[in-house]
């Protein structure tokens, strides 16, 4: 419950755990020490995975934020990693001198640096926590497949509500928009004409993450409009007969739907675990205006449509 | 699954490389192997920028220009508001 709670954005700020030392089985002063973030998800889970074994976790303040994104933002560092050591007086608890880091930390903390801090060597353990058990039983040795960072179906997948509730936001205000204007009898609109975007929506955020190996292209902008392309066409072979205006519809819907789901699509490069910085935003130089154009051409077609022509 | 052809700005100065193998130790997708006792970089393209190594290198032998490969996170910078990623 706590971790779905999690990743659908609710309350995230309160799932932190007190930094500190913390034992697991019955450690001694040969145990293995693991360090982690004080993130309760990556606790409890690292605990879990640990069972059955004797070792001690050193969780340091990064302000309830995981592995990865405190590296990356620079809370899981050597110097806060030298504080906890230094506040849980580690070098009394453990005879040996040595720290297993989680290895996505290493994108926040310079080991070499460490050492000449703390005293303490580092070994960069397994990505993934439940590799934990073999590293340990292989004398602190990795696999190539421990090192390595997937990002399959299923890790795709519960990334998805993490888009999905900033869009959801956006789509209740539009909805609410529509509402009141139907009520004030502005502007009428059927909220059945609304669906292609509902849909657009989808393609974007849901539908293009999902399939995203299986996608041709390497761009997520261009990945995304094809999926929003495919979609508009659907739309358009679907409901092409019975719409009187047919042929300004379908532009409509060829202009905005894409480049709504590509710009969509383009936001999961933000959870993804493969797109590089440089790529980003050699990417969002195209497909932003491009996405922006296409889109307000769409719009002001629409407007025309609807109150000129 | 890769990204995009020839665009990450990674770099490996052999000169100061002691072949000490950090930089392949702690890179999530094996863009170095060490061969003759020095670094090569072998899989340029699936570089993430994430910086694990250069950070990590003790003799300073790699740059590259590292940040999170985020889309929300550029379009905010460049609207003048802070960074949002993860
Ligand atoms: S970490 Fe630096 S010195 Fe060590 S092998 Fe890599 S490039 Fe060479
Ligand atoms: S920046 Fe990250 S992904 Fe790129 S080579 Fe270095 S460790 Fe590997």
């Amino acid at each position: 419950m706590g971790s779905w709670k999690v990743r659908w954005g609710i309350n995230r700020m309160e799932y932190k755990v007190a930094p500190g030392l913390y034992g697991i089985g019955e450690p001694g002063e040969d145990s293995p020490v693991l360090v982690t973030a004080n993130y309760k998800m990556t606790f409890d889970r690292l605990r879990k995975e640990l069972s059955g074994v004797n070792a001690w976790v050193l969780v340091i303040n990064t302000r309830g934020i995981n592995v990865w994104c405190s590296a990356g933002k620079g809370t899981f560092n050597a110097t806060e990693i030298a504080r906890v050591i230094a506040m849980t007086n580690l070098s009394w608890v453990v005879s040996h001198r040595t720290l297993v880091l989680p290895q996505l930390s290493a994108v926040g903390v310079a080991a070499h640096r460490l050492l000449k801090i703390s005293g303490f060597r580092v070994i960069y353990g397994p990505v993934r926590a439940c590799d934990l058990p073999k590293f340990l039983g292989a004398g602190m040795k990795a696999s190539p497949q421990m090192r390595r960072v997937n990002f399959g179906f299923a890790d795709r997948l519960v990334l998805i509500p993490i888009e999905l509730v900033r869009v959801i936001k956006i789509v209740i205000a539009a909805y609410l928009v529509i509402f009141i204007l139907n009520l004030l009898k502005i502007w009428s609109v059927s909220y059945l004409a609304t669906l292609p975007y509902l849909g657009a929506v989808v393609a974007g955020c849901v539908l293009t993450p999902a399939l995203l190996p299986w996608i041709p292209g390497r761009s997520f902008a261009w990945k995304g409009w094809l999926l929003g392309l495919l979609w508009s066409t659907a739309v358009i072979l679907y409901s092409f007969p019975a719409v009187p205006s047919g042929w300004t519809k379908a532009l409509v819907y060829l202009l905005i739907l894409p480049a709504l789901s590509s710009y969509l699509a383009v936001n999961f490069t933000g959870s993804s675990t493969f797109t590089s910085l440089s790529g980003v935003k050699r990417e969002l130089k195209v497909a932003l205006p491009a996405a922006i154009i296409s889109a307000g051409l769409g719009v002001v077609l629409l407007f025309l449509n609807q109150f000129v022509l | 699954m890769k990204y995009l052809k020839n665009v990450v700005t990674l770099d490996l100065d052999e000169e100061k490389c002691t072949g000490c193998g950090i930089c392949a130790e702690v890179c999530p997708h094996q863009v170095f192997k060490i061969i003759n006792k020095k670094a090569a970089i072998q899989d340029r393209d699936s570089c993430m920028e994430c910086g694990a190594c250069a950070i990590n290198c003790p003799f300073s032998a790699i740059s590259v220009a590292a940040g999170a490969g985020c889309a929300q996170a550029i379009i905010k910078g460049k609207l003048g508001k802070g960074e949002i990623c993860c």
